[in-house]
């Protein structure tokens, strides 16, 4: 701490320099944080995938739909603990740019498959005694400031007309990067009223051991090989990837933009500390005269490219994590805004990282410095 | 007292037999100082003077541990620093040495209390420790009251001061002093030789000073000159008389 001195007064001698340093990092590091949390909004339900479930779609496309009459013959598959189904239900609340996830999902089983979403039981019981009955997320609930009992005018795409809900329940979720914007609703309402029956969009199924994801999906989609719906079965977290990547290789694009960012940050910082080693020259060399070691001199202008990378990289990462705070800024397109503190360390030590770099080469070059050459330049 | 030739008894404060120092410029190897030999007993004042390139600052970075020689031993205080590792040779020069630079080389963006301090932040004196040292410092050269003050607040033989401040706060063995008035005007210089008579006469100091000026030389016991390499003592007509 008794050299703290020497450090932040090195960092005031040309302020606007360090300013800019400093800026150069919080962009950089803000920009990582943007597209940690992209990242993270587009592939949400790859990491929080259930391991143990299995997604089952037609084969020919997730808008084509399977029969009512496979739930059971899952059931039976070996290796099936438990099955639940649901449909996609396009409907727009008040204006088409408010996006929400709307699912008719099978009461009975729903529940029982997501345990990661919780609601009180007597919430739930209200929802499966009221036919008109839905139940929302908490985010979906407080951005459009909905209450139980509130009744809720959808006007179908898909399944096209008014459609009114009655708000029974509102489940919430431990994780924040948990799905807290669906909208639920009684499977058997959307079947009564679309013109094909027994018809459900896609089935999950629970196994009873994950190691044995490859080998129950297989049998699934072999039973119901050569029928008029065939199956093709993957774990939820492939299901999920495979979402993604129809979007574009976002984890390309994002690893392309955030290494010329980090590659022009590092040119940027290397030049600075480079300049700041050259015009201190006569400086470090009397640091030495007076008996500080090369090795301190070294470490003297190396912490001070991390004091640099550290403050502006974190100044940066709490930006990000303020914006990510703000909530989805897509109309519930990318509900997931959400910034981990784990990506947060890793910013941190990125950054450190990128002072470490950008510091090291001047760092020896004051370490080599020879007192009497540093002096007879002067 | 102080000689140059090499028949001493050894027991001097500084002690250098047969020191050499050349340097290799393209295939021409320069011999800057050749079989060179001094004896300076504690408390002596010692001036060194002689023409540009005659090897006066070398012999100063010889003796302060900031350059090694090619050939020759130098003794200070019982220490042998010609062979000295450079982590060792540090360790010594913040313990035995104080240089004091023509050009003050203090750093711009310290005050004077914390440039004094430098020296300090070496050893283990608690903060407390180090501030009684620096004031006792900064008094004995008559800037007690602008330790606050940065160096760009300094006049040229204020900022002199704060270096000889610098020099002596850890009370080292000796003080090397490379033009030390070189940048000063006659008054400033006249107030600095002042100071480092006080050093030697009031506290005992050892001071080895390099100078053009012989009005700055002539306030030394005694005084040396460098010729092509060889000490001498006197002027270079009377020692070649």
């Amino acid at each position: 701490m008794k050299y703290l001195h020497l450090l932040t007064a090195n960092l005031k001698r040309k302020k606007i320099r360090t300013v800019l340093t400093i800026g150069s990092f919080v962009v950089a590091l803000f920009l990582f944080g943007l597209l940690v949390i992209v990242r993270g909004a587009f592939s949400q339900g790859v990491d929080i995938a259930g391991v143990d479930r299995l997604f089952i779609i037609n084969k020919v496309s997730i808008i084509q739909s399977l029969p009512l009459a496979y739930r059971d013959r899952l059931l039976a598959t070996p290796g099936v603990k438990e099955v639940t189904f649901s449909n996609w239900f396009g409907g727009v609340y008040q204006d088409p740019k408010n996006f929400i996830p709307f699912f008719a999902v099978d009461e009975e089983s729903y529940r029982q498959m997501y345990p990661e979403f919780h609601i009180d039981d007597d919430q739930w019981a209200a929802f499966m005694g009221d036919r008109e009955g839905a139940v929302v997320g908490a985010k979906t609930a407080k951005r459009f400031g909905w209450k139980i009992g509130d009744r809720i005018p959808i006007m179908g795409t898909i399944y096209p007309g008014n459609w009114e809900f009655n708000i029974r329940g509102i489940y919430t979720a431990k994780r924040p990067q948990d799905d807290t914007t669906q909208f639920w609703f009684h499977w058997k309402r959307l079947d009564e009223s679309s013109p094909q029956k027994g018809a459900v969009g896609w089935y999950i199924v629970r196994i009873k051991n994950p190691d044995d994801a490859a080998k129950v999906a297989k049998s699934i989609d072999d039973e119901f090989a050569n029928s008029p719906y065939e199956t093709k079965t993957d774990t939820e977290k492939a299901f999920a990837a495979s979402w993604v990547k129809q979007m574009g290789n976002i984890e390309f694009l994002i690893l392309s933009i955030g290494a010329v960012v980090f590659f022009t940050l590092l040119l940027v910082t290397g030049n600075t500390m480079a300049i700041a080693v050259r015009e201190r020259t006569a400086e470090l060399a009397v640091l030495k005269a007076v008996g500080f070691s090369d090795t301190f001199v070294m470490v003297f202008v190396l912490a001070e490219s991390l004091f640099l990378a550290f403050i502006g990289g974190g100044l940066g990462l709490l930006l990000a994590k303020g914006w990510s705070l703000m909530g989805d800024p897509t109309g519930g397109l990318l509900p997931f805004f959400y910034f981990p503190v784990k990506f947060m360390i890793a910013g941190i030590l990125l950054a450190l990282a990128v002072g470490t770099i950008a510091g090291i080469l001047p760092a020896i070059s004051a370490m080599r410095l020879r007192v009497v050459d540093a002096l007879r330049r002067v | 007292m102080v000689r140059v030739d090499g028949r001493g008894d050894g027991k001097s404060l500084v002690c250098v037999r047969g020191l050499e120092k050349n340097y290799r410029r393209g295939s021409e190897v320069i011999h800057v100082l050749q079989n060179l030999n001094l004896d300076v007993d504690k408390g002596e004042f010692v001036a060194f003077m002689g023409p540009s390139g005659s090897g006066k600052s070398t012999l100063l970075n010889l003796l302060g541990g900031i350059d090694l020689p090619s050939k020759g031993s130098i003794t200070v205080d019982g220490d042998e620093i010609s062979h000295m590792s450079g982590g060792k040779l540090t360790t010594w020069r913040a313990r035995h040495v104080g240089f004091i630079f023509q050009m003050y080389n203090l750093l711009p963006v310290l005050t004077a209390f914390q440039n004094v301090e430098l020296p300090l932040l070496l050893t283990k004196l608690s903060g407390a420790e180090r501030r009684k040292h620096v004031e006792t410092a900064l008094s004995v050269v008559g800037l007690a009251d602008r330790m606050n003050h940065y160096p760009r607040q300094l006049s040229g033989g204020q900022e002199q001061r704060v270096a000889i401040a610098r020099a002596i706060v850890a009370d080292p063995t000796f003080l090397l002093c490379d033009e030390p008035t070189g940048d000063l005007d006659r008054k400033s210089a006249d107030e600095i030789m002042a100071l480092i008579e006080r050093l030697v006469r009031e506290f005992g100091k050892t001071v080895l000073l390099v100078t053009h000026d012989p009005m700055v030389a002539e306030r030394a016991n005694v005084t040396l000159h460098l010729d092509k390499g060889v000490l001498v003592e006197g002027t270079v007509a009377e020692a070649r008389a």
